[in-house]
């Protein structure tokens, strides 16, 4: 596949750093409509390595209770992709670094127009999407040259069943880094770390891929951080912030204490 | 009763699972692999002659196959035509669902699958899949929604005796769509030793190709059935109501490449198409994706899913499966939105002229026959879907 031209905050990260990222997730509008900048803010002040913005979506298919529970609360507040891009507008020039990727649910972004939605990405600074349910396939078919064209990246998810082949396709065919599923599971397991998991960590870690990998779904915590940055290049945590945010509130000390912890 | 389930017809699926724009599989990587492992074997396990034996064996001994296909006499005089009733009805647990769920949990067995997770809306659908869990000796899990789970007691309680765990879906509207979502977080969580069968022919591919398929019977035995009766296979009309549309593809399904058969979908429209109360997809609807599909789907300007409504549980969906939005997109269709009173109506009228009370799924179907314009030549074939004991608490509040 060709290789992304542009620059993208993103592959510049990987480029210089490559151990124990700290990726983190929270849903747009969440607890509040306005929340959503001050709250990237406060992320990028403690020091997080990428943000992932949630769409949020009526169905979320994907997501457990806790991230289920964060989309239906913004979308009450009045949270949409339009509103999001408008909230997101200025946020580079007003001193945003650290790179954004979107993650959802394909729907809302078909009815958003899918050039529509990449050029808005470009013009406010996004850099990288995360959309679960539109399948490899077809993204490449159908979608693939336009987000090239806006330098915008699609990231693909892994998980412990996803094959050999499969996943040597998806190396193949991604940019910036792969989403690794923790275990098999909606987000917000407590599953916990298990043996089969370090299995599955290990014959990916041994597989020499071209992308880092982030893993995800289950990261609630310092130990569980640890272990996914011993054999991956960083982590994704979502439902622990998103509970986070909802008992101890958006301010840049609570933010900053909660990835202490996860970091410490 | 050996025969093929093969679809001849231009509205056949595609290898990538689409019908015109409709279908395909938009699926969360975690579910990949299992809806793989389903597309890459369905087809070969449903033509192996083992299967055919033990499907078609099963149809006849356990569900009561062929159901008949009876002349309504007092009906075709109200209506002035000639109808028909495809009697799903007095299928074994009293509807349709019951043809798909022998052909899946067969499926599922072949696939080395230990337990099953469904989805229901009505309850007939839940109560198929416990059945057939029960005669195949497999854990079998449903999820309803909690607002199904009240208006659809007996159901709920059928399923428990047959051995089912019943979990209530609480996110959303509480009903069927919130149920799909549930069943589809479980066999997330749940990807090795798990089969999951859908109910109507939603869903990613393979789903609503193979549904459709297994519910063609219903279409293959009108057509002899009919020949029988009148000299002729093709009707005028085939009529049935569309939920995600399982018994409408099964009585559409041999007739699709036959023009001179009008086939009609009726949606329910519940308290009016434009009242805010309703689930009447195509009048409502444009072009999104649910449940794997890329399907005609009520939502919002920003492609949220709106929660419908309707009086009949298994109709209360947002969606309609990727067939009958190509049908309804090239025209080969007839829709017809069917308020909650005007189903209602059809279902008193049809006890009291034929003595059967249907469920209040069917009531949209036949409500359809008074709108469609009919000349007295004409022969229509109703599909009733289901029987109408699950409803009772409902009809018992107008007798
Ligand atoms: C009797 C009956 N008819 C129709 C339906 C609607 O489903 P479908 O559209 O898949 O036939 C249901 C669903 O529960 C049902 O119970």
């Amino acid at each position: 596949m060709t290789l992304l031209t542009t620059q993208n905050r993103i592959s510049d990260l990987f480029s210089q750093k490559s151990e124990r990222l700290l990726n983190v997730y929270f849903t747009a509008g969440f607890p509040n409509l306005v929340d959503t900048v001050p709250i990237l803010r406060g992320l990028q002040a403690a020091g997080v390595d990428l943000v992932e913005i949630g769409m949020p979506y009526s169905d979320p298919v994907a997501d457990g209770e806790t991230i289920q529970q964060s989309n239906g609360k913004a979308l009450e507040n009045g949270m949409s992709l339009k509103k999001l891009f408008t909230q997101l507008a200025d946020c580079r020039q007003e001193g945003i670094t650290v790179p954004i990727l979107l993650m959802g649910y394909i729907n809302p972004v078909l009815q958003f127009g899918v050039e529509n939605f990449c050029r808005k990405c470009q013009e406010v600074g996004v850099d990288g999407v995360i959309l679960p349910d539109l399948p490899l396939d077809l993204f490449l078919f159908d979608y693939a040259e336009t987000f090239r064209r806006y330098g915008i990246l699609n990231v693909h998810l892994i998980t412990p069943q996803t094959s050999e082949a499969r996943i040597r396709l998806i190396d193949e065919e991604s940019e910036g880094f792969i989403y690794m599923v923790s275990s098999a599971s909606i987000t917000g397991s407590v599953k916990g770390v298990s043996d089969t998991m370090e299995t599955y960590f290990k014959r990916i870690q041994a597989m020499n891929l071209r992308n880092p990998r982030l893993i995800g779904f289950g990261i609630n915590n310092h130990e569980t951080f640890d272990m996914a940055s011993q054999y991956a290049n960083g982590a994704i945590v979502g439902s622990a912030f998103i509970r986070h945010l909802d008992e101890k509130g958006i301010s840049p000390d609570t933010i900053r204490a909660f990835v202490q912890t996860i970091r410490a | 009763m050996q025969t093929t389930i093969e679809p001849q017809t231009s509205f056949e699926v595609t290898d990538q699972g689409f019908y015109g724009h409709f279908g395909g599989a938009f699926i969360p990587e975690m579910l990949y692999p299992n809806v793989e492992e389903l597309r890459q074997n369905y087809l070969s396990i449903i033509a192996d002659p083992g299967f055919q034996t033990e499907f078609w064996q099963l149809l006849e001994d356990y569900v009561g196959r062929p159901t008949p296909l009876f002349l309504a006499k007092r009906l075709s005089a109200q209506i002035g035509a000639t109808i028909y009733l495809k009697r799903e009805d007095l299928c074994h647990t009293g509807a349709h669902k019951i043809n798909n769920t022998i052909g899946q949990i067969l499926v599922a067995q072949r696939l080395g699958k230990k337990r099953i997770v469904a989805e229901t809306g009505a309850g007939q659908h839940g109560v198929a899949t416990a059945t057939v869990c029960a005669l195949m000796g497999m854990e079998c899990i449903v999820y309803m929604g909690s607002i199904d789970m009240e208006r659809q007691k007996p159901n709920v309680d059928r399923m428990r005796m047959l051995g089912a765990t019943v979990v209530p879906a609480t996110s959303g509207s509480q009903t069927l769509k919130d149920a799909t979502n549930e069943a589809m977080r479980h066999w997330i969580n749940n990807p090795v030793d798990t089969h999951y069968i859908i109910g109507s022919v939603v869903g990613p591919h393979p789903y609503p190709d193979m549904v459709a398929r297994f519910q063609s019977v219903i279409s293959e035995e009108i057509r002899k059935q009919l020949f029988t009766k009148t000299g002729r296979e093709t009707p005028d009309y085939v009529v049935a109501c569309v939920g995600g549309g399982s018994n409408a593809a099964g009585a559409f399904f041999h007739y699709l490449n036959e023009p001179s058969v009008r086939l009609v979908a009726a949606e329910a429209a519940g308290q009016g198409v434009s009242s805010g109360h309703s689930a009447a997809t195509t009048a409502l609807g444009k072009p999104g994706v649910l449940h794997g599909s890329r399907t005609i789907l009520m939502q919002t300007e920003d492609g949220q899913v709106t929660e419908p409504y309707s009086i009949s549980a298994g109709l209360d969906y947002p969606g309609i499966g990727p067939l009958h939005a190509h049908l309804f997109e090239s025209g080969r269709g007839d829709f017809y939105a069917i308020t909650d009173d005007e189903a209602l109506q059809a279902c008193f009228e049809l006890s009291q002229l034929e003595g059967i009370i249907p469920a209040l799924e069917t009531g949209h179907a036949l409500a359809a026959l008074a709108k469609m314009n009919l000349k007295s030549e004409d022969v229509i074939v109703v599909c009733l879907s289901g029987r109408g004991d699950k409803d009772l608490s409902t009809y018992s509040k107008y007798l």
